[in-house]
């Protein structure tokens, strides 16, 4: 199985963040990481490939620093990738950078691609299906387990709550891999070793722009969330503030 | 006028309840705009929905009907309702923020060339422009968008930013216009199987009256084990995010988030969680909520009523100490 996973580099989980001046992004002087999601992804990718043989290929749309996230995963086991490089893809909405990564894999066959459920930065949760649509493959989202059949692929929906659903759907298809699918591997010396010598494409912005219109959503301000609650900070050292604490529990709360 | 659509969700002939949340939103931005309000289910034989959500203050429910519909898939949906938005144009389409709507919501938009403003906090009117809210960094903060283009633009609401007993009833029953729509043969590509539930739920952590809950910040699964010595000295059930289930380091059926439990328990004791939407969604009904996160600009803080900025390693020892203190 030739397989394709989505991948995006966001702000490490708990980095400090800080607007920018103009109130529309954050300062991008933060440490980055994989989106959780995406890593799972690939790493289902790499799972189905060693079961069925084939090809994984890793694809980013951001900036020079998300060649790391790519880099990482061809330590991992990832056989190529494209990095459609230009700092202008961090703006797009999600439809625009479907159009992109379409744009970019347009002479290649996958049978699958995957990406994770939704991104940590924007969280629109909307990229991949956004991508098969263009594709005119189907898709299918929340995955947690995939199995090849005789005909296509039998996949594994979470649904809320605790339900989950098996969909049988044909190849080629577009899979939203949820976080805990599987267990996440480390990249070996070896693996790093070799990540070096495997293919790279990079896409310039100019590649793609022909497939892509004018963003239809527009963030006109980014800020701090107002607290609804009045929230009451305990301080002191410890032990001071877990006599606090209990004393708010027994006495204000009344739960103790 | 410009029409607004609230699409409600019915699974399986029942409307979700969280269906009346939209059409509160619908209304809220109606009052504001002074565009005029419709409503459409989706389904095969859902007509009971619609006159349920036709005793509401609308002006119009449509009855959108193939069996085709059921069960559910992401073809179908997308399939029906833009054959229906080609015949009845709106300029807004609401709907729930829930998994089936994200499901089919980004195709839909896409086959329309528009798009979706999906997990929505807030709508507002400002300016002869309507500015959606919706939480960006995992809730560190919040943005106002706003939609370009010819429209329809949908827009999704997270379960709970507006409250579906503030719905006005409408002075008489809104009509109801029932509308069937062909899905040919080869559109529907998926074969969907039965819902299930994978084991029994052991624990009902919705009857819980006090929850200790752990997130990632406990760090090793061996630390488990003074979360659980805190819950057990208040009387409390654990309960975890996520990370913690995925990890294995307690039971699926103690996770609370939208993939997991919806609780409201008189005390939700949050230890080394952030506050993810995901997690936010499944607890933020709570009485009180306590968190305990050594991130200061952790989200969980925007909503906690007792709040402490700490390594919860040197924190929890002494708490359960005072606990059975205050307990003997």
């Amino acid at each position: 199985m030739k397989i394709l996973v989505c991948m995006k580099q966001v702000p490490q989980k708990d980095a400090p963040l800080k607007l920018n001046e103009a109130g529309t992004w954050i300062r991008e002087d933060v440490s980055y990481e994989v989106n959780e999601p995406d890593a799972f992804a690939l790493e289902e990718a790499l799972r189905q490939k060693e079961k069925h043989t084939g090809e994984v290929v890793v694809v980013t749309a951001g900036p020079a620093r998300a060649l790391q996230v790519l880099r990482e995963a061809l330590a991992k086991g990832a056989d190529r990738a494209i990095h459609l490089e230009d700092d202008a893809f961090v703006g797009l909405d999600a439809y625009n950078t479907a159009r992109a990564i379409a744009a970019a894999i347009k002479d290649e066959k996958f049978d699958l691609i995957f990406t994770g459920l939704q991104s940590d930065d924007y969280g629109y949760a909307q990229t991949g299906v956004i991508l098969a649509q263009i594709l005119g493959w189907p898709h299918a989202t929340i995955i947690m387990q995939i199995e090849k059949t005789a005909s296509g692929i039998r996949v594994k929906r979470e649904l809320e709550a605790g339900f989950f659903q098996f969909v049988d759907m044909p190849l080629p298809a577009v899979l939203t891999i949820q976080s805990g699918i599987n267990k996440l591997r480390y990249a070996t010396l070896i693996g790093i070793k070799q990540a070096k010598n495997k293919p790279l494409r990079k896409v310039t912005m100019a590649e793609v722009q022909s497939a892509m219109g004018g963003n239809l959503q527009k963030i006109e301000k980014l800020y701090v969330p107002q607290k609804s609650k009045n929230t009451e900070f305990l301080e002191g050292p410890p032990a001071e503030v877990a006599k606090k604490l209990v004393e708010k529990l027994k006495n204000e709360l009344r739960v103790i | 006028m410009d029409t607004i659509l609230v699409v409600v969700e019915q699974r399986e002939g029942k409307l979700n309840r969280v269906s009346w949340e939209t059409i509160a939103a619908g209304q809220a931005i109606a009052a504001q705009t002074g565009w005029t309000l419709e409503a459409a289910v989706v389904g095969s034989g859902v007509a009971a929905i619609a006159g349920e959500v036709a005793a509401k203050k609308l002006a119009k429910v449509y009855d959108i009907e193939s069996a085709k519909l059921e069960p559910y898939t992401p073809d179908a949906f997308a399939h029906v309702l833009k054959e229906f938005l080609a015949k009845h144009p709106a300029k807004l389409v609401l709907m729930p923020h829930t998994y089936q709507v994200r499901d089919f919501v980004p195709k839909l938009a896409t086959a329309l060339e528009t798009t979706a403003i999906s997990d929505v906090i807030g709508a507002r009117h400002e300016g002869g422009k309507l500015l959606f809210t919706r939480q960006m960094f995992q809730g560190k903060f919040v943005a106002d968008v706003s939609f370009a283009g010819a429209g329809p633009c949908f827009v999704t609401f997270q379960n709970g930013s507006f409250r579906a007993d503030k719905v006005e009833a409408g002075a008489a029953a809104a009509p109801i216009e029932t509308v069937n729509v062909d899905v040919p043969d080869g559109v529907v590509r998926n074969q969907p199987q039965e819902v299930f539930k994978e084991a029994k739920q052991a624990v009902d952590l919705t009857q819980a009256e006090l929850i200790v809950s752990v997130g990632r910040g406990i760090k090793e699964q061996k630390n488990i084990e003074l979360a659980k010595q805190l819950a057990d000295a208040l009387g409390a059930e654990l309960a975890a995010s996520r990370p913690i289930c995925d990890n294995g380091w307690l039971p699926m059926d103690r996770q609370i988030g939208s993939s997991g439990q919806t609780v409201a328990p008189k005390l939700y004791l949050a230890l080394g969680i952030s506050g993810a939407i995901q997690h936010i969604v499944g607890m933020k009904g709570s009485r009180s909520i306590v968190a305990i996160n050594k991130d200061s600009e952790a989200p969980i803080f925007e909503i906690a009523d007792y709040a402490v900025v700490g390594n919860l390693f040197d924190i929890v020892p002494p708490l359960i100490e005072e606990v059975k203190k205050a307990k003997s």
